[in-house]
């Protein structure tokens, strides 16, 4: 086995990652470890914008985006991070077109904005253009220029290798990582003063997805198997337009341009339920909307989706604002949005919760927001947290670059000032008992099943409406996959490129997140957010204005409540 | 509806060379070649192998050699292609593993036309300012997703290990026409050299391949005529 000493290690080069690690370049010393070319991150597939209160086209203040955020994540918001992140996000938006992404441009050449879920002026009077975008491919650009940076700074970038371990001194504190080369399945251990996760989110463990095949939450089960508590898990957002029966995301952006959803009967619905937002109301909001149309069989034929139009869009509009959601109805669908609606469905979209961070990055474990030293999470895999029970349309973009930016500046304090730690004797064990576990099997049951049972599962008892009998369903269920997962059979026992054992390990991760997701819904009787109880059909304050923080110990899950910070806006009732 | 996929496996542990193996799968026209491949996979043989992940064609991993021409496998569906699907690595790149090829060289070209954004101090306060039509120009080329298949259906570069491929100079013309940068000269000279431009020899098949309906050929012609104009 190998062994590397960096300063600091950045798992995930995704936007979080790669903001982070340009902090840190030529600085110190990194290292940036991707399961993926870094290009391939699932930041790359986000569309419509990244917010920024920059009033380039029609006032706004920062102040207005924070209590969108707050309110958009009913009030579960830490307050001190949304001001950071609607503050900071003005600057950093500048900051990645100083790197030189290129925005879309209004006609006097500053960068141009428009309209997005739940971004309002004036806190909640109206719609208002906040949205920085590249057409509809604004994360594409994102990825692209952080790479591009990447590049130009000599990052050293572990390309292909899979997160298996992450390493702690006696004391609790980070001090390293345990790598898997899947090029040659080598195992490598990186020691380093500081290790960030960015390992992005686990939309995987749900059947429709707008997530990529790799968004398996390997991080963030790293992290909870070693003994981080998981915050939030149970606020997992669906966006409402995925297309029908694939999942593949169509930008809110499509709507942010004037795009309408429609029923059966040609009725545009969203007016009836929020009045003054209608079909730029919060995802978690038209995500149900859309189940109760369906629910109350408006659905078109009286199937699972309704439709996005758009035809009545100008149609340069759609060429030039619009070009690849278009393209995806056309590709996949085989429909064409400037003369019909296209056929939509929720999609698994966004993990609000994750590894529990205070605003530096810092990876906490308690309700006291007590720190474990050298170690970091930003983007998805993340919960600082400014997305709270439900996420607007473009903030995750803007969490990306703020906190991935404030992450990799803390790590270079945390350099400067500390020495490496000793790594704990024989680093590779856990690893490699992992791995020999999963490769000793010369038969069994593969996978494929438990993975697909899995996300049946998870779709039909634990996405945009939930009850207790069906997680009381889920959670036995999970557990018999568990059992099945325990004697899973690898079928390629090479060394070389072996994606057989990669999937068989990931699905290992999504199953700890599934997990924590499941204990965190029963839990939590209450709805808010994009966390809804058919059963406990209120946002009940008293209660739960309170994350979970949710435990893995020897007598099973463990749920603590840690409160929330409220700085200027009081929680009212969420109306749009 | 039944399809025969007829793929060609090597696996370096076991093989001297590739071959060809034939997969009965069972799909709908609608599915995606990726979607039959993950049925190989998931069902009949977990060795298979290859690169995808968003599976929407965005993130540029599986480029692959589809009935004989450079698609990636997410973005064509199974309806198009008839019954029996041949399915290759991408030519030119060292096979590692059936489907999946050594993807350092591609990345080596890239890097190599210095692919960022080189400008003077930006002002201290505010965004450089770009209009519309400055954009515009180098709207195409801001679309690549660094998957390949452009660079790996160039015949140029099956006969030759040096030209930096259409994709690179796909990325330069992003960064030459982009009204805010100042390294244009520089990546010129880098594509004025023996392994530049002038090689390719106007065959279109990298606009062809392109997935994201790049007009690669004409971004290089452009490419081509930037540095007559700057020889003169």
């Amino acid at each position: 086995m190998a062994y590397h000493r960096y300063d600091a290690v950045i798992v995930g080069a995704g936007g979080a990652g790669l903001m982070a690690a340009i902090q840190l370049a030529g600085h110190a010393n990194i290292a940036v470890v991707s399961k993926l070319y870094p290009p391939r991150s699932h930041t790359g597939a986000a569309q419509g914008g990244i917010s920024a209160a920059l009033g380039n086209t029609e006032e706004d203040h920062w102040e207005w985006h924070m209590f969108d955020t707050v309110k958009g994540g009913d009030y579960l918001v830490d307050q001190d991070a949304a001001e950071v992140l609607s503050r900071e996000a003005i600057d950093a938006v500048i900051e990645l077109e100083h790197m030189g992404l290129p925005f879309n441009r209004t006609p006097e050449g500053k960068i141009d904005q428009r309209r997005f879920g739940g971004h309002t002026r004036n806190y909640g009077e109206a719609a208002v253009r906040r949205a920085c975008y590249a057409a509809d491919r604004t994360g594409h650009m994102i990825i692209q220029t952080l790479y591009q940076q990447g590049i130009k700074h000599n990052v050293n970038f572990f390309d292909e290798y899979h997160l298996l371990d992450i390493l702690f001194t006696d004391d609790g504190a980070c001090c390293g990582v345990v790598v898997y080369e899947i090029k040659t399945g080598e195992l490598h251990t990186i020691h380093a003063k500081t290790v960030l996760i960015a390992s992005g989110g686990y939309g995987r463990v749900f059947k429709i997805t707008s997530n990529a095949l790799a968004g398996t939450g390997d991080g963030v089960a790293v992290a909870y198997r070693r003994g981080i508590p998981l915050m939030d898990m149970e606020f997992y957002q669906f966006h409402p337009t995925g297309l029908y029966k694939l999942g593949i995301l169509l930008s809110e952006a499509a709507r942010g341009e004037g795009g309408i959803l429609r029923n059966n009967d040609g009725e545009a619905f969203a007016e009836r339920y929020a009045p003054t937002l209608k079909d730029l109301a919060p995802r978690d909001m038209v995500s149900r909307f859309i189940h109760q149309e369906v629910k109350e069989g408006r659905g078109i034929d009286g199937k699972d989706y309704v439709l996005l139009d758009v035809s009545h869009l100008d149609p340069d509009v759609i060429d030039q604002k619009l070009p690849d959601v278009t393209d995806f109805a056309r590709v996949y669908l085989g429909v064409e949005p400037k003369t019909e609606g296209v056929p939509i469905q929720p999609t698994a979209h966004y993990a609000m919760g994750g590894i529990p961070t205070n605003i530096e990055g810092q990876v906490i474990y308690d309700p006291q927001t007590s720190v474990v030293p050298g170690f970091y999470s930003a983007g998805e895999s993340a919960c600082v947290s400014v997305h709270g029970a439900n996420r607007l349309g473009t903030n995750s973009l803007v969490d990306l670059v703020v906190f991935g930016r404030r992450a990799g500046r803390h790590m270079l304090q945390h350099i400067q000032e500390s020495d490496f730690l000793p790594l704990p004797p024989n680093p590779e064990d856990v690893a490699r008992a992992e791995l020999d576990a999963l490769l000793s099997r010369d038969s069994g049951e593969r996978a494929t099943n438990i993975r697909a049972e899995m996300q049946e599962m998870m779709m039909d008892n634990v996405s945009v409406v939930r009850h207790e009998p069906g997680l009381i369903e889920a959670r036995d269920k999970l557990a018999e996959l568990r059992n099945r997962y325990d004697s899973v059979y690898v079928q390629d026992h090479g060394k070389t490129y072996n994606t057989d054992l990669l999937e068989a390990l990931e699905l290992g991760a999504m199953l700890d997140c599934a997990d924590t997701i499941v204990h965190g819904a029963l839990a939590r009787q209450e709805s808010r957010g994009a966390h809804y109880r058919e059963d406990f059909e209120a946002r009940d304050d008293k209660e739960w204005l309170a994350h979970s923080l949710i435990y893995r110990t020897d007598e099973g899950l463990q749920l603590r409540k840690k409160p929330v910070s409220i700085t200027r806006f009081e929680p009212k009732e969420r109306k749009y | 509806m039944e399809v025969t996929l007829r793929i060609k496996r090597f696996n370096p542990e076991q093989d001297e060379k590739p071959h060809f193996e034939e997969y009965q799968v069972d799909v709908e026209g609608t599915d995606r070649v990726l979607d039959a491949l993950n049925q190989v996979k998931w069902i009949h043989d977990g060795t298979l192998t290859y690169r995808r992940s968003c599976a929407h064609g965005i993130c540029g991993s599986d480029a692959m050699r589809i009935n004989g021409r450079n698609r990636l496998a997410c973005k064509i569906l199974m309806k198009d292609l008839g019954k029996r699907i041949t399915i290759e690595p991408l030519i030119g790149f060292k096979i590692e593993k059936d489907l999946l090829v050594d993807m350092e060289p591609f990345f080596d070209s890239y890097k190599a036309i210095k692919p960022y954004l080189i400008a003077d101090d930006a002002p201290s306060a505010g965004e450089r300012r770009q209009s519309p039509e400055e954009r515009a120009r180098f709207d195409d080329t801001t679309k690549c997703i660094l998957c390949a298949s452009c660079t790996t259906a160039c015949p140029v570069t099956w006969t030759s290990d040096d030209f930096v491929g259409p994709a690179a100079i796909v990325n330069a013309h992003r960064f030459i026409f982009d009204s805010r940068d100042s390294g244009a000269l520089d990546r010129l000279r880098i594509l004025n050299s023996q392994s530049g431009v002038w090689r390719c020899r106007t065959i279109f098949n990298c606009t062809d391949a392109c997935p994201r309906d790049i007009k690669v050929t004409d971004a290089i012609e452009q490419v081509k005529r930037a540095l007559m104009a700057e020889q003169i």
